[in-house]
């Protein structure tokens, strides 16, 4: 596309602008995070261009390992939300083939059911689920958290696996069929290596939503420190901590390394999940 | 795969007794293997539950345990069923594949549905029947009043400019040489929780005595400016509006990627027999790239739409709230988990269901007409 020079420099200086806009308040927490208590609290954090030798990592030694112990939250985050990203794709895997590749009675209803709850919202579910969980005494176990988190992402993980797994070549099932493999056999070693695309795109979307998740954490794991993950301890440090900058600032930015450097590592599986419309319901 | 142990036990017996024999032992077998995966799993469960180990040790045990566990049920039961005579091997093996999703999806979805829906109906421990109090309550109550005009200006505003600007950066970045760099900043949000986000902009708003050095940005450019300083988030009604603000850095991205690879499907002959004729490029837009690309706009509206129904994360980081900034959601959450009344908390949950089925309703079809 052919332009002049004057408007291809004003779109240049718009896109300069807007990136600015968006990327500046995040720089500002990020600088803050490394400037001592007494700076935050009484400069603002662009001040720092001429104070560069006051830098000092100790608000994240204090905020990982000091009262606070985001160290233990960061690895239950990473124990939430593992699980929680593999156990519903296996789950929806699984339910994926048998809807695309067997028959059985009641197939299409199910079908049906899933597609229809990708309307409901979690919230609907946090009180009858809770109440389960206390009489059976899960609440507050890791165990808990997984499974509500699979509840949640199921019939959307369904519903998108089943628009890849059906688009496979029939013939590729069909020869497996007559090699004398059974529906086990082709699952695992057919059908699960061939829909690594799909599954990554859903897993990096599930990642990002389980690990930057508040209101399941908060509901079925619980505030006690010993479990929590990062998210809940976080609304607890602005609870307690609101005017405690140089913490507050350090304790975001742990929270967020993980999701950044994996969405930046796998944007581009992200993106074609969102295409294929990876959006939560 | 155990296909020597399911010849063995699948071979033809050769006599009464050694049929029985093989009877037996299949369905030991049969009965052992998923007990003895019962006792793994159970052991597991224990252990992470009451063990005092590092914390380190505790969530590598329960990652493996998680994720080993799942696949070792569906191994399990797949190779129980295989024992089975054919025919009944044919009728069980499809609802071994779709039974756990089926399973998880009634307890976690399909039941709790129904459940809130008729706790909606009951007081607030769930003994007696009130009828339609808790909807009466709902809709007459100040504070909900209140979350429910938010909802609307959260819905309209957010959803609105988080898609307008996700199509004007997509175009923009189209025609610039920093596509690349300046589509991964603006999308880099998309990755941040709620909460960080929350942390990022009360840094933002923050705001201090009017004596005193101001920290935040946007009252120490004011200052500059000679105005101010302003209590950003005590201030109605502005504070829902710069509540709305994270919303739309956080989900511009999105916006800006559905759409810019929407803008990649519109034909170039199009635009170039657009040029010929004479068109600016405004109207070009207007008249040829926003039609061709509709469909996919509201698709990605609807989307920002059904987060914004259902907003709670921001609100709860960064006012609780509190300062008129309520919204249906965290008023729920503070039904159930503050007052602990479950009959008012349903009631708002289902209110929240029939907020969203229009719009998800609609979002569903464009994905089947998408998809032909």
């Amino acid at each position: 596309m052919k332009q002049s020079r004057s408007s291809s420099f004003l779109i240049n200086a718009t896109v300069i602008g807007l990136v600015l806009i968006w990327t500046i308040p995040t720089v500002g927490l990020f600088i803050t995070s490394f400037r001592p208590e007494s700076a935050v609290a009484t400069s603002a954090w662009w001040t720092v261009l001429g104070d560069l030798g006051s830098l000092t990592f100790a608000n994240y030694e204090e905020v990982l390992f000091g009262g606070d112990g985001l160290a233990n939250a960061f690895l239950n985050t990473l124990a939430v939300s593992i699980p929680a990203v593999v156990i519903p794709i296996l789950i929806a895997a699984f339910a994926a083939y048998a809807f695309a590749w067997m028959k059985f009675p009641g197939k299409r209803i199910l079908f049906i059911t899933v597609v229809a709850l990708l309307v409901v919202p979690l919230q609907i579910s946090l009180i009858p689920v809770l109440q389960a969980y206390v009489a059976i005494d899960l609440n507050g176990t890791f165990l808990a958290v997984w499974l509500a988190h699979a509840g949640f992402g199921l019939a959307l993980a369904t519903y998108l696996l089943y628009n890849y797994i059906s688009q496979l070549p029939r013939e590729i099932m069909e020869s497996a069929s007559l090699d004398g493999a059974s529906h086990f056999q082709t699952f695992t070693r057919l059908v699960l290596p061939l829909s690594t695309p799909a599954l990554a795109s859903f897993a990096i979307f599930q990642f990002l939503w389980t690990w930057n998740d508040l209101l399941v954490a908060q509901t079925f794991l619980g505030t006690d420190p010993e479990v929590a993950v990062l998210t809940s301890r976080l609304i607890g440090l602005i609870g307690s901590r609101g005017t405690e900058w140089h913490l507050l600032t350090a304790g975001a930015f742990v929270s967020m390394v993980l999701p950044v450097v994996v969405f930046l590592a796998l944007q581009r599986y992200f993106v074609r999940g969102l295409l294929a419309g990876s959006v939560k319901g | 795969m155990a296909l020597s142990t399911s010849d063995f036990l699948t071979s033809e017996p050769r006599g009464p007794i050694a049929a029985f024999g093989t009877f037996l032992a299949r369905a030991l077998v049969s009965l052992a293997v998923p007990v003895i995966a019962f006792i793994v799993l159970y052991a597991g469960f224990v252990f992470l539950r009451d063990a005092d180990a590092p914390r380190i040790l505790v969530v590598l045990v329960a990652i493996v345990w998680g994720v080993g566990g799942t696949a070792l049920l569906y191994y399990v039961a797949n190779w129980t069923v295989e024992r089975f005579p054919a025919t009944w091997r044919h009728r069980i093996l499809p609802f071994v594949f779709v039974g756990p999703a089926i399973a998880i999806l009634a307890f976690y979805l399909l039941i709790p549905t129904v459940l809130s829906f008729i706790y909606s109906f009951k007081d607030a421990t769930s003994a007696d029947w009130i009828g339609l109090e808790n909807y009466i309550y709902a809709f007459t109550n100040p504070d909900m009043v209140t979350a429910i005009r938010n909802n609307v200006l959260w819905l309209v505003v957010g959803t609105t400019l988080a898609t307008g600007f996700g199509l004007a950066i997509a175009v923009l970045a189209d025609r610039s040489r920093l596509d690349r760099a300046a589509k991964t900043l603006i999308f880099l949000p998309m990755a941040i929780s709620f909460v960080g986000a929350g942390i990022i902009w009360q840094f933002v708003y923050s705001f201090q005595p009017a004596v005193a050095p101001q920290i935040g940005l946007l009252n120490s450019f004011l200052g500059a400016l000679g105005i101010g300083p302003i209590s950003w988030l005590t201030t109605e009604p502005i504070n829902t509006f710069l509540l709305i603000v994270i919303l739309i850095w956080a989900q511009t991205g999105f916006a800006m990627v559905i759409l810019g690879a929407a803008l990649k499907g519109v034909p170039d002959e199009l635009l170039e027999a657009g040029r010929i004729d004479g068109a600016t490029e405004w109207q070009l837009f207007r008249r040829i790239i926003v039609p061709a690309i509709w469909p996919t706009i509201i698709t990605v509206a609807t989307t920002v739409a059904i987060l914004t129904l259902k907003i709670f994360d921001i609100v709860f980081a960064m006012t609780q709230g509190n300062f008129g900034t309520e919204v249906i959601a965290s008023l729920q959450f503070k039904q159930m988990f503050v007052y602990f009344d479950y009959g008012r908390g349903s009631a708002l949950a289902i209110i929240l269901l029939v907020a969203v089925t229009p719009v998800i309703w609609y979002n569903l079809r464009s994905f089947r007409s998408r998809e032909i």
